[in-house]
């Protein structure tokens, strides 16, 4: 929802927080994700995560959740849909050029990076949309994406 | 006729020979390079399917700049294509910077456009956004923005430094290209500005154009902070310039194209004037003259849309090329 | 009878509306950013094939445009088919190379679908599919006839084009109606260019149900065909490639024959110059991947070139 996409920018450090210690509790449940199945998980946590960032930030389910180095302001919502905005069509009063009602996306983002203790990351370069993972939940992804892959069993190694 | 046999024809639109260190074998590159301020002109693409539509276009440009930006649906409007002009252009020895936006095409279509426009001869490419479509007249066309202009910049440069698609497939001869990116340190966020550009560079950004300049302050604190950071010395940053028609045109301007700001002082100067159109000349020659003056500054980026035949008097007045004449194919 | 209009100044054009069997083959842009590649590979088809098709991002790879391509064989006297697939670009860049194709010397386009990004090699690409290949031809038919873009723009001069859609040749059934053709020929299709068709019987039977539905006076149908590289290759293609029926003589051929490759060139050039006594297949159009040189051989060997220079 709008309001309260920027709501969650004003406080970019609260929930900067706050994710940081999701993020670590969902990382310490990986051993029992991976006993369930992320394949069996996937419907109901992308489903749970569609609705609390949907609430929270207008969330538009990319897969590749970039939050934390965009100031917890989501770069989906541009109507450009940069990774590494902003494009030089904002403005003067800081509005969007597709959507002139609206903030822009990347202002906002500036502005929410610089309360955030990591807020520096939005000076990375984000990497381009991978479009097959459109829907996908992001949450599992992190934690896929923090676990090393399975070693190679010794048979197959010699082979 | 054997491949060979073609090769030995001479070609106006024939690259110059290689330099090294050098990433573009074209003159845009040269005359940055050696120190020189540079002059770009935009040229916008008719809508036609003669060629000769843009040669008309071109000749009134070339005599006075380095290198013409062959512009791609700006205003979300489409027209003749930017490889298309590009390849017209190149053709007849002209230095064209090909301008590519994100806004119409994915990452398939964009590595093959930078190939084909390597090919064709074009030197310089310009990594753009692009206008969203809704200020175009096919309002209803489905925005594509697969890639941004950062990991565009990304993406020919891997194509250019490591020989492979975003893939890793391997591409057996790169494009050697020189790459651009724009900036706009007139719109918010102001502060971000800066860093952004730096995020551009770092990207692969080796020359910037910027949107039109009419507020000196602005540009000296951007610059202040571009210095800062050295980015003057990491990237060329050519300042964009045009003449305004009337104060009519430029309220028009700056309450219709987004990211253009003209401060008042401008506007009222145009409307203090006995002859609007002459004064804005003269404000564009003024603020030439002071670009040129401030320190990181490496040329000018001029854009006259539908007045192209005020650039060359533009250019030439305001001595920024110094007597140079930058169009002598096969003489650089 | 009044003279038929031209819609283009091109090769291909010519031979189809003056009765000659036309022979267009099929090059795919290489990995390069330089002419040089392009006409190592297509530039024996050079007085040989009436057109060149130059693929678009074929098996949803990147590869050297297709417009560039495209412009550097018409630049050397060879008349590209310039293939458009509707995956890549929205209406916007699509319309931009049209007119881009025209001004750079290009005369006739093929609009197509596109393999799905998920075929090729970067599955994360973003399909951008923003209107159909038959929406693409409609569009290019009113650049062509009335000079205008979508929202009514004037483009002056108008492109001059020969606009083509893709064909499947099946066996009909029943009451089976051309539907597709059809709508294709509304869209603006002047010509089609057909998948791999080596079963001639079915194509007869085919062009027969056609011909009951006033399709062969609308449309110039130029059939696909192609030098078999062994009997291996020809079960591989009637496995996987959707709609392809390479009957079970040829295969049989192909395996008895000493040196299979030879065998299937001879195969296709008595395949195309039978084609060219069917009446109602306007001419024959050769794919070989990576393989033009066997198709120039195929063109020159068939003598159907020679017996347009008598007529």
């Amino acid at each position: 929802m709008y309001s309260v996409r920027h709501w969650s920018i004003r406080h970019s450090r609260l929930l900067e927080g706050l994710y940081r210690r999701f993020e670590s509790t969902i990382a310490a449940l990986a051993p029992l994700f991976e006993r369930i199945g992320y394949g069996r998980l996937e419907r109901p946590v992308a489903a749970f995560e569609r609705q609390a960032k949907g609430l929270m930030f207008d969330c538009q389910m990319c897969g590749q959740c970039a939050l934390s180095s965009t100031g917890m302001s989501c770069p989906m919502n541009c109507p450009k849909s940069l990774r590494n905005g902003p494009c030089g069509g904002v403005r003067a009063n800081g509005n969007c050029e597709v959507k002139p009602d609206m903030k822009c996306v990347w202002v906002a983002a500036w502005e929410g990076s610089r309360e955030m203790r990591g807020g520096d990351k939005i000076l990375e370069i984000q990497k381009p949309v991978d479009h097959s993972l459109k829907g996908t939940s992001s949450w599992l992804k992190v934690v896929r994406d923090l676990r090393p892959p399975a070693p190679l069993s010794k048979a197959k190694k010699s082979a | 006729m054997t491949a060979t046999a073609m090769d030995r024809i001479v070609d106006p639109g024939d690259p110059l020979p290689r330099i090294s260190g050098h990433s573009s074998d074209g003159r845009l590159e040269r005359v940055l390079r050696s120190g020189r301020f540079a002059v770009t002109a935009e040229l916008n693409p008719p809508d036609s399917a003669d060629p000769h539509e843009v040669y008309d276009r071109a000749v009134v440009l070339a005599e006075v700049c380095d290198a013409i930006n062959a512009v791609d649906a700006s205003g979300a409007n489409t027209h003749m294509s930017s490889v298309g002009i590009c390849s017209l252009l190149t053709r007849a020895g002209y230095a064209v910077v090909m301008q590519i936006a994100c806004r119409d095409r994915n990452r398939i279509a964009i590595q093959g456009d930078v190939l084909g426009a390597a090919a064709m001869g074009v030197a310089n490419i310009l990594c753009l956004t692009g206008d969203g479509v809704q200020c175009g007249d096919q309002a209803g066309a489905k925005p594509v923005f697969d890639l941004d202009s950062t990991t565009l910049l990304q993406t020919i440069r891997q194509m250019r430094d490591k020989s492979t698609f975003l893939s890793g497939r391997k591409i057996t001869v790169p494009p050697r290209v020189f790459l651009g990116a724009a900036a706009n340190p007139f719109a918010p966020p102001y502060d971000y500005r800066p860093l952004h550009l730096a995020k551009k560079i770092e990207a692969g950004a080796q020359f910037i154009q910027t949107q039109y300049c009419f507020d000196m302050a602005l540009l000296r604190k951007f610059m202040a902070k571009v210095r800062e950071q050295k980015l003057h010395q990491k990237a060329f940053i050519l300042v964009g310039v045009g003449p305004l028609a009337s104060a009519k045109t430029a309220r028009w301007m700056r309450s219709n194209v987004p990211g253009v700001h003209i401060p008042d002082d401008i506007i009222k100067r145009l409307e203090g004037a006995a002859n609007q159109k002459k004064e804005g000349k003269r404000i564009c020659i003024d603020l030439i003259q002071q670009i040129k003056e401030e320190e990181g500054v490496a040329g000018v980026h001029v854009m006259a849309y539908r007045q192209e035949e005020y650039v060359s008097e533009i250019i030439t007045d305001s001595g920024v090329m110094q007597n140079r004449q930058p169009r002598r194919p096969r003489q650089d | 009878m009044t003279q038929p209009v031209h819609r283009s100044a091109g090769r291909l054009e010519a031979a189809l509306r003056s009765g000659h069997f036309a022979l267009t083959a099929e090059t795919s842009p290489p990995d390069a950013a330089s002419a040089g590649p392009v006409l190592d590979r297509a530039g024996c088809l050079k007085g040989l094939a009436d057109a060149v098709n130059v693929t678009d991002g074929a098996g949803a790879r990147a590869h050297m445009s297709a417009i560039a391509a495209a412009a550097i064989l018409a630049r050397h006297g060879i008349e590209p088919v310039l293939q458009f697939t509707v995956r890549d670009r929205n209406r916007m860049g699509l319309e931009a190379d049209i007119l881009g194709a025209a001004a750079l010397g290009i005369h006739n386009i093929l609009c197509l679908h596109g393999d799905d990004p998920k075929k090729g090699d970067q599955p994360e690409t973003k399909p951008v599919y923003d209107i159909d290949s038959r929406e693409l031809m409609r569009i290019a038919r009113r650049m062509r006839d009335e000079g205008t873009f979508p929202s009514g723009r004037e483009i002056d001069p108008k492109p001059a084009l020969l606009i083509g859609a893709a064909d499947l040749p099946v066996d009909p059934k029943p009451g089976w109606k051309p539907d597709s053709l059809i709508g294709k020929i509304e869209a603006g299709a002047d010509f089609v260019q057909t998948q791999y068709c080596f079963d001639l019987a079915m194509l007869r039977r085919y062009l027969a149900a056609l011909g009951d539905h006033g399709v062969l006076e609308r449309l110039f149908i130029i059939v696909g065909i192609g030098p078999i590289a062994s009997a291996k290759s020809a079960r591989w293609m009637n496995e996987n490639l959707f709609g392809v029926h390479i009957p079970d003589p040829l295969i049989a051929r192909l395996e008895k024959a000493q040196d299979q490759r030879a065998e299937g060139r001879r195969i296709c050039i008595e395949l195309v110059q039978e084609l060219s006594e069917i009446d109602g297949v306007a001419g024959a159009h050769l794919m070989a991947p990576k393989q033009e040189q066997a198709c120039a051989e195929v063109i020159a060997e068939s003598g159907l070139l020679a017996r347009r220079k008598a007529a």
